[in-house]
């Protein structure tokens, strides 16, 4: 083990001497409270180190102890349910080691080494082994099967497996003999350094889409199963909320959280809330699939830079299982500050607005560790990992180089807007402002599993809304009053759109999640609706007798039905087409007696 | 152990440069004495090898290379608490204040070190305690809860002590009696703004219940980087310890964040926008994050910093990472207060993040939440409708977007418009919302479940 002195301590950064034997990035003990600390410079025998907890009380003469390893998680049964900071300490257990305020020089195992998990051994003896394939499973979750897989890197035959029984992780439960001869003990669980990407057989494009429930996602601007999504937006404009209705109700099978450099009240509203919130897949607690990383803004800053790596590498973990996991990371501009700070006290050439010049670079790595992908075994099996990072920009202003080098690598971008914030309008997503480069990918998924004319119809949806953005230009100058007759109505089925379909309640206990089946009857009654109106004010109805039909009070409604009584939309159109049948009547009679 | 030296290489701004120092450590506290005898105060900022930078407190004037001796204390910057702290008025470093105190220092219970440690989240308890401020600006649209931090952006000109002091005199938690106290930081304010609130507290009674820490305008800048950690510091014990509900005021932030950057461009940092250190927003934090509600504990902390927006912008730094650290924010509008408004609470600007587990059944009634999002659309369909008419004329409106037009108005003079002494129960301040939204047809309450329309509207019933 390497030993050296303290030389220099500025906030978080430390500079140890005698340090020439040091690697980068390993992980290292300050100072006898043994805080932790990871190498990020060497120049001479001086390292650099970022520790990853408050440095009061450290100065000159104290000493450095290096562990020779790079920052590495434990990987294995335990890890859900669990909230973690942002070096995998388990907040729960840290609690009850130093009480309510978190003490320095803590150092608990990221899984619990006592615990008991019942494994089954899926593998046979003798046969070929490689990194990736199962050895056996273990109920983790009332939800979640743990699979426990062979590291990456090990290969050979099979030449024991423990039969089925409890073990704790520390207990050898298969040996791989390799090439070379050689016997490898394998326990339940493995350790992996969270800066490099888990290895996968092959990365694929997306082809299904991340249901979310929510409506301007699925059907406006969705993201594919293994895509990478982006939420920039102001203070206030909602993007906590929509990171939190992803992870409640996206159709994941895994969702890890990651609370970085934000607020601790936000993690403790789903350390709440998900043990009570079923998931409407399963009809288990949610919390049963989630992994929660946690690095609050007042926590160490060095440690809020490892935080997302932390969640990014227990994301890809249960994706190489051959899950769908989907990964939130608010917010990501965080961590990048956390460079920032970094990359200032090491005195670094800064680039844009005082960020590393690497900020992009370290930005596109992350996202790159999203895919839909071919997992790392001998045989087929495809898992996803999905990425969607908040961004809080200063100022909102997307000229923000967090948001500019995060939007470079992102295929999908929510564009929140404070206008529609302040008018109440949520999930506060710009519909003329973002975009999502998968729809085409998804346009077969579309097809084989909703109505054929779902495209249509979403497109059509968009169009008139672009169009209303056109129109309320003139109608702002001359009066909506004196538009055509189709731009009126143009005006009022886009308004419609707005707020009978893309406005969604997160707190409302039925329109929080709407079904893709849901989604596709609201915005069919909507357009089909539009559709009637039009034929009718061609016939020479009045739109003013038209828009004022009762059936709208109806159609604001319709997005409160509950998922089993979707019928009830198909009434609601019907009621709407025998109004307008009355007005157009009315139109003709009126026209005979003229 | 205490350390001498006399061996100051540099003084620049605030801080100095010691050598030949040994066994100082990082935030260590520091005492310089001067040839006169007077004592100043510092903190490590960084050690080097056997070069020390102080942060000096109270500035570098009258501080000479040859004559000042440096001592290290050997621990870090600590203040000490006890009860006694109650209805006492201190300075930036913690010590009692002439001529607002002029008894002698109190007897500390405990020496705490003014920076804290983080609060684990796991060990964080959801606020969920709906606090009655008695304005309807925030009860009933922005509504604060125990153990929120809510900061109000105001700017020059703006009555944001007067709302404050409403605040601290009104607030309560419906149906208990348990203790409340009011901590109270001046950081950088005048002598009469800060006279103010030490008068109202006088006046009200509340000094009793109220421990003040006073750096004013002209006293030292770097003293305010302390300040704001001390009155925390305090009112953690008082929450923690002493199990009372405090509520933090801490006015005004942007000088904190003015001195903040002042050693930032001493110690030629890089500077982010503005000139304002990277670290502005990890720096906040550390003070905003202290509020809260912890598991098992029964006292709380609510924090309301004020804040002076330079040019009334919101994108300014200062407002904007305040902004994405506090759970929301209430901003006081000029043109709102230009028209006699008080409290000129912009409610659209304004957010209260926590508000939807503090309303509702059981916390303030079934139909709070509903109530305020109809409020709130037909407030910004009024708005609309009043930025047509100055294009179009009022004439040119449709009946709809006239009476529309007439809520927007009639809001602003009598929800969001009430008086420095008047307290509204939440019952009234709801009840004052349906009583406005009756100047719309029913047809237009999109956002109200049906049951709570009925109940509060029955069909029929005028409009």
């Amino acid at each position: 083990m390497t030993k050296g002195t303290i030389r220099k301590v500025a906030g978080p950064l430390v500079v140890a001497g005698g340090m020439a034997e040091a690697r980068m990035y390993d992980v290292v003990y300050v100072s006898d409270m043994r805080l932790l600390g990871e190498i990020i410079e060497i120049k001479g025998d001086a390292a650099s180190i970022q520790v990853y907890e408050e440095t009061w009380g450290l100065g000159p003469g104290d000493r450095v102890y290096s562990t020779g390893e790079p920052l590495s998680l434990e990987l294995g049964p335990g890890l859900l349910t669990s909230i973690y900071d942002g070096i995998q300490r388990p907040l729960d257990k840290v609690r009850e080691r130093s009480g309510d305020w978190i003490s320095r020089g803590i150092n608990i195992p990221g899984l619990d080494h006592s615990r008991r998990w019942e494994f089954t051994p899926t593998a046979t003896v003798g046969s070929a082994a490689t990194g990736g394939d199962f050895l056996g499973s273990v109920p983790e979750t009332a939800t979640v099967e743990h699979r426990i897989m062979i590291p990456p890197g090990i290969s050979g035959t099979l030449a024991w497996v423990a039969p089925a029984g409890s073990y704790t992780i520390d207990e050898v439960i298969a040996k791989v003999r390799t090439a070379s001869g050689e016997e490898v003990d394998l326990r339940m669980y493995q350790k992996w350094p969270v800066r490099r990407a888990r290895p996968v057989q092959k990365k694929m494009a997306p082809t299904e889409p991340l249901v979310t429930g929510q409506r301007v996602i699925d059907a406006f601007f969705p993201v594919g199963k293994g895509g990478t999504a982006c939420v920039p937006g102001p203070f206030g404009s909602g993007k906590t909320v929509i990171q939190h209705q992803l992870a409640k109700w996206a159709d994941a099978e895994i969702v890890v959280y990651v609370g970085c450099g934000e607020r601790g009240n936000e993690m403790t509203d789903v350390l709440q809330e998900f043990p009570e919130i079923l998931d409407p897949r399963s009809g288990k607690p949610l919390i049963l699939r989630t992994v929660l990383v946690a690095n609050t803004s007042n926590m160490p800053v060095a440690a809020r830079e490892a935080s997302v790596y932390t969640g990014m590498t227990i994301a890809e973990y249960f994706r190489d299982m051959g899950y769908s996991v989907a990964l939130m990371a608010d917010s990501t501009s965080r961590w990048a500050e956390a460079m920032r700070e970094m990359s200032g006290r090491l005195e670094e050439m800064p680039g844009e607005e005082g960020y590393p010049a690497y900020l992009g670079t370290r930005i596109a790595e992350f996202y790159e560790r999203a895919g839909k992908v071919h997992c790392l075994c001998s045989g087929e099996r495809e898992g996803a990992l999905t990425v969607v990072g908040a961004v809080s920009p200063a100022g909102g202003d997307l000229s923000d180089p967090v948001v500019q080098a995060t939007l470079r690598v992102v295929k999908v971008f929510w564009s929140l807007q404070a206008r529609l914030a302040y008018m109440r309008h949520f999930p506060a997503i710009g519909w003329l402002e973002s975009y999502s480069l998968y729809t085409e990918n998804l346009r077969d998924w579309y097809g084989k599993e909703l109505d054929a004319g779902w495209t249509a119809l979403r497109n059509g949806a968009i169009a008139l809304l672009q169009e209303e953005a056109n129109l309320q230009e003139i109608a702002r100058l001359v009066g909506a009053e004196s538009l055509s007759s189709e731009d009126q109505l143009t005006l009022f089925t886009a308004r419609s759109i707005r707020e009978d379909f893309l406005h969604q309640n997160a707190f409302h206990e039925v329109d929080t999640f709407c079904s893709m089946r849901k989604q596709v009857r609201l915005l069919g009654l909507i357009m089909s609706i539009h559709e009637s109106l039009s034929r009718a004010i061609g016939a020479g109805a009045s739109p003013k007798d038209l828009f004022s039909l009762p059936f709208r009070e109806s159609v604001a409604r319709a997005r409160y039905v509950p998922e089993n009584r979707l019928e009830e939309i198909d009434r609601i159109l019907e009621t709407a087409g025998s109004e307008i049948e009355g007005v157009l009547e009315q139109t003709a009679r009126a026209g005979e007696g003229a | 152990m205490i350390r001498e030296y006399r061996t100051t290489v540099e003084i620049s701004g605030p801080l100095m440069f010691v050598e030949n120092v040994e066994g100082v450590t990082y935030e260590e506290l520091a005492e310089i004495e001067l040839p006169d005898g007077t004592i100043r105060h510092g903190r490590v900022l960084e050690v080097n090898e056997s070069m020390a930078l102080v942060q000096l407190f109270e500035g570098s004037s009258g501080v000479g290379i040859s004559q000042s001796v440096v001592r290290f204390l050997g621990k870090s910057v600590e203040l000490g608490v006890s009860e006694t702290m109650l209805g006492r008025v201190f300075d930036g470093q913690g010590r009692p204040r002439a001529p607002f105190d002029t008894f002698p220092p109190i007897v500390p219970d405990r020496m705490i070190n003014i920076n804290g440690s983080p609060l684990n989240p796991y060990a964080r308890d959801y606020p969920a305690e709906f606090i009655q401020t008695g304005l309807s600006s925030i009860d009933g649209i922005n509504t604060l809860v125990r153990g929120q931090k809510l900061p109000v952006f105001s700017a020059s000109g703006l009555p944001h002590s007067a709302v404050a002091a409403q605040i601290a005199r009104q607030a309560r938690v419906i149906g208990e009696g348990e203790s409340f106290a009011v901590v109270f930081a001046a950081l950088g304010i005048t002598f009469e703004e800060a006279d103010y609130f030490i008068r109202d507290f006088k006046s009200t009674g509340a000094m009793d219940r109220a421990v003040v820490f006073l750096n004013l305008a002209d006293d030292p800048a770097i003293e305010r980087i302390a300040t704001p950690r001390l009155a925390l510091t305090a009112a953690e014990y008082l929450a923690y310890q002493k199990d009372m509900h405090i509520l933090v005021i801490l006015t005004d932030m942007t000088n904190y964040c003015d001195a903040l950057r002042e050693i930032s461009a001493a110690r030629r940092e890089v500077p982010g926008r503005r000139g304002y250190p990277g670290y502005l927003y990890t720096d906040l934090s550390t003070i905003y994050e202290r509020a809260g509600r912890v598991k098992g504990r029964k006292g709380s902390i609510t924090q309301i910093p004020i804040l002076t927006m330079p040019e009334d912008d919101k994108t300014h730094p200062i407002p904007d990472l305040t902004g994405y650290i506090t759970e929301g924010q209430l901003i006081l509008n000029r043109e709102l207060h230009k028209r006699g408004v008080y409290p000129p609470m912009d409610v659209m600007e304004s957010l209260s993040r926590l508000k939807d587990k503090g309303i509702g059944k059981g916390k303030t009634r079934e139909d709070h939440a509903d109530l305020f999002n109809q409020l709130m659309a037909a407030y910004s369909a009024g708005k609309n409708a009043r930025e047509l008419a100055v294009i179009l004329g009022t004439a040119a409106l449709s009946p709809l977007d006239q009476q529309y037009l007439r809520f927007a108005e009639e809001y602003e003079r009598r929800y969001i418009s009430q008086g420095e002494g008047e307290n509204r129960t939440i019952e009234e301040t709801l009840d004052l919302g349906w009583e406005l939204l009756k100047l719309l047809p029913r047809e237009e309450m999109k956002r109200v479940r049906p049951e709570h329309l009925d109940k509060y509207w029955p069909a029929g019933e005028h409009s």
